[in-house]
């Protein structure tokens, strides 16, 4: 590594770090029902769209019917993403003359982009009209990033609130997080996109004559305003199938330091604006460096990965499924960064990782999507975790676990068990069982350990609602379409569902004023005990599964072997 | 069913104003502010479209600088990479194939260090960039190919120089030449 790799890297956190406090009091003030700059701007579309759909923002509701509001929402979603990739023949802007979708990939696709999943079994520039991009596939990436952000605001309000069963709006907050947040951070990144070279049009597909006589054929569509809100909703799905490494989707190193920037960006926020919703910026703070440590540990162990030397390449670089322009700190960041958070857009391809590196990348999806997480997502996990730790702390001491004043008793343990099972089970049974299986076998690329890995990455992915792959598993089959989309369904709403009963449970609590005796969570003690439970209650039930395909790989490779 | 018709309406509304209006609202600003970037950094001469700035081309003739190995041969419906993982055989004896070929079609001598991003296929498959020692590598085959006396030689050396890019910003990126343009410049020198 040269000095110039770790500037890049240092710069980033730096930018990172900066922007957290801004855009965290901006989304708190916009979420609190403060005055904010956007207010003035678009504050008359808000009143006009709670008028025209009928919802009263005033009027909040509990748990349940919160939860009743946001399944029949996403579903609605789907069916009509479905029904248009069923369909898109015969609907306009397709100039590429694309055919209708197989019903299995659209059932996937819907199921995967509804759920902030992006998981991408078809390639954008051969399969999808501009219109289902755009109607489709471009607003889901708004609003399931909005869902989320809906969902933490409920479980906020359930740990601030005392002796209500009342959480929310699910309405407003999906309004307001697009209008106020979403929105308006799309406009101008895709704008500076553009301003790189992504394209931004609705001509036809550019046949070219080639310098030497060749001919090709240049993909066109309006692409920055997807991919601005792909990254910055921490979706993922490309526009075309090279996603992130595709020079129309991300041509400049300046391009592609925003892109990285983008996926963490809102998530790191969010920590601020918990800080201060909960009454202490020391307890978001303290999540942050959770966040940020357990990002570190992984990029560290990833970069070294990448730059060692093995018996079967040498010293060569390992440039495979990487770009000239990015090189290779830059594509093992981004991929660092993109499984951490639950994005799953990639600038390499991560099949063509080394052993090491591939193994961080499934390791940060394992660990539940919350090193900064997805949009919203990232932090309910991490309040997830965070209660199963004051109740681990709780043992060992011998005291009623409690956080932020409330005590934490059964159910939300219980619920947060649930939570993290769920994730668990699907990953491990659906991999298990398409190892074993002809038509689980049948989509793979590579052969040993490395094959495992295949499966066991998408299965990762597709619960960890991340939607990076590696790509060499041809997932567009019946079998891996219709498990995967399960998977996916599993571990969106097998974790948003018991952290919305936490929320309501929660908010029906009294709030305890701390003392002497509180066992404190915004210190170093608290941020060491929550990286050990991620670590230990998130990460060692996969140590069998990642021993049989990385670790075995990484050996192996390093006494040349290859298969 | 208030719910379900809540939920319909706001998700008409999302739909127009973030699967329409947003993306419209984007075209016609990219159009007016960067018309030539939106609509793909097309490269034109003699009147005719010979490819974009951004999206590398298959180069096999000995009088123009090869790109980056592809798998998709360049031709991008769809682009993607190998996916091939470090230990499958394939990717070794590909890579060792593309150093015997890299070294002949050039004349160099087997042990040449060649940069990395020639023996490895790129992510997109359209990887416009190569390193500027591997273009200089190239050099002399192309200048036999073309009958450059040395003058003209010097200034192929020279093109490479002038379109050579730098990091971004002091720090980010790595140092590249677009093989595409490069080519195009290599045609000028007479």
């Amino acid at each position: 590594m040269t000095p110039q790799d770790f500037i890049q890297i240092i710069l980033f956190i730096a930018v990172l770090t900066g922007l957290t406090p801004i855009l965290g009091s901006y989304m708190y003030k916009v979420f609190t029902g403060k005055k904010h700059v956007m207010l003035p701007v678009l504050g008359w579309l808000e009143g006009l769209i709670y008028r025209f759909v009928g919802a009263d923002p005033v009027e909040e509701t509990n748990w349940k019917s919160y939860t009743f509001s946001l399944l029949m929402f996403n579903f609605i979603g789907f069916v009509f993403v479905f029904l248009i990739q069923l369909f898109q023949a015969y609907l306009p802007l397709n100039p590429a003359n694309l055919p209708n979708v197989s019903w299995h990939s659209a059932i996937n696709t819907s199921v995967s982009f509804v759920t902030n999943t992006n998981w991408q079994g078809y390639a954008g520039e051969t399969t999808m009209s501009y219109f289902v991009q755009m109607i489709g596939l471009t607003v889901q990436n708004f609003v399931s990033a909005a869902t989320g952000i809906a969902v933490i605001l409920a479980v906020i309000r359930g740990i601030t609130r005392k002796s209500t069963d009342i959480i929310g709006n699910f309405w407003t907050d999906l309004t307001r997080s697009i209008l106020y947040v979403l929105l308006p951070l799309s406009i101008m990144f895709a704008i500076v996109l553009v301003g790189q070279g992504v394209i931004q049009n609705f001509k036809t597909y550019e046949p070219v004559q080639t310098l030497q006589g060749g001919h090709q054929v240049l993909p066109m569509g309006p692409a920055a305003s997807q991919i601005a809100i792909k990254q910055l909703g921490t979706n993922g799905g490309g526009f075309f199938n090279a996603n992130s490494a595709h020079p129309f989707e991300n041509p400049t190193p300046f391009s592609n330091f925003l892109q990285i920037l983008a996926i963490f960006l809102i998530p790191a926020s969010l920590t601020y604006m918990y800080g201060k919703m909960v009454g202490s910026a020391r307890q978001g703070w303290a999540i942050f460096s959770v966040m940020l440590i357990l990002f570190l540990a992984g990029l560290c162990l990833s970069l070294y990965g990448e730059y060692s030397t093995n018996p079967v390449f040498g010293h060569l670089p390992l440039m495979e499924g990487k770009e000239t322009r990015f090189g290779i700190t830059n594509s093992v960041l981004f991929s660092v960064v993109t499984t951490n958070a639950s994005c799953g857009a990639v600038n390499a391809m991560h099949d063509s990782l080394s052993p090491l590196s591939g193994m961080v990348a499934i390791i940060n999806m394992m660990l539940g999507e919350v090193i900064f997480g997805g949009v919203g997502a990232g932090l309910y996990g991490m309040v997830i975790f965070i209660i199963l730790t004051v109740f681990i702390a709780g043992l060992m001491v011998g005291r009623t676990p409690e956080y932020l004043g409330k005590k934490i008793g059964a159910f939300e343990v219980q619920m947060a068990i649930v939570a993290n099972l769920t994730t668990s089970v699907a990953i491990l049974v659906f991999t298990a069982w398409a190892s074993v299986s002809s038509y689980g076998l049948a989509g793979l690329h590579n052969t040993g350990p490395h094959g495992f890995s295949e499966i066991l990455y998408a299965y990762t992915s597709a619960a960890g609602n991340n939607g990076s792959a590696f790509a060499g598993l041809n997932a567009n089959t019946l079998f891996y379409n219709l498990t995967l989309g399960f998977v996916i369904l599993a571990g969106r709403f097998g974790v948003i569902i018991p952290a919305l009963a936490i929320a309501g449970s929660l908010a029906g609590k009294n709030i305890t004023p701390p003392s002497s005796g509180t066992f404190r969570t915004d210190n170093w003690l608290f941020i060491g005990l929550l990286i050990g439970v991620i670590l230990i209650v998130g990460g060692l039930t996969y140590f069998p599964s990642l021993s049989l395909g990385p670790v075995v790989e990484h050996l192996l490779m390093n006494n040349g072997i290859s298969f | 069913m208030k719910t379900l018709l809540i939920s319909l309406k706001i998700f008409l509304t999302f739909t127009v104003l973030t699967g329409i209006i947003y993306p419209l609202f984007i075209t016609g600003i990219a159009q007016v502010l960067f018309p030539e970037k939106a609509n793909g950094s097309l490269l034109v001469r003699n009147s005719q479209v010979v490819g974009s700035k951004l999206i590398g081309q298959q180069f096999d003739s000995v009088i123009y600088f090869t790109s980056r190995p592809s798998v998709i041969l360049y031709n991008p419906l769809p682009s993607g990479g190998s996916n091939y993982g470090l230990t499958n055989i394939k990717l070794k004896e590909i890579v060792a194939a593309r150093r015997h070929t890299f070294c002949s079609f050039n004349q160099l001598d087997s042990l040449t260090a060649i940069p990395s991003e020639m023996l490895f296929a790129s992510a997109s498959g359209l990887d416009p960039h190569i390193s500027p020692q591997a273009a200089l590598l190239q050099v002399d085959r192309i200048a036999n190919a073309r009958n450059f006396n040395d003058l003209c030689k010097l200034k192929l050396i020279n093109c490479i120089k002038n379109l050579t890019e730098g990091s971004q910003f002091l720090c980010l990126g790595e140092k590249r030449v677009n093989v595409l343009l490069l080519n195009l410049e290599t045609d000028k020198i007479q």
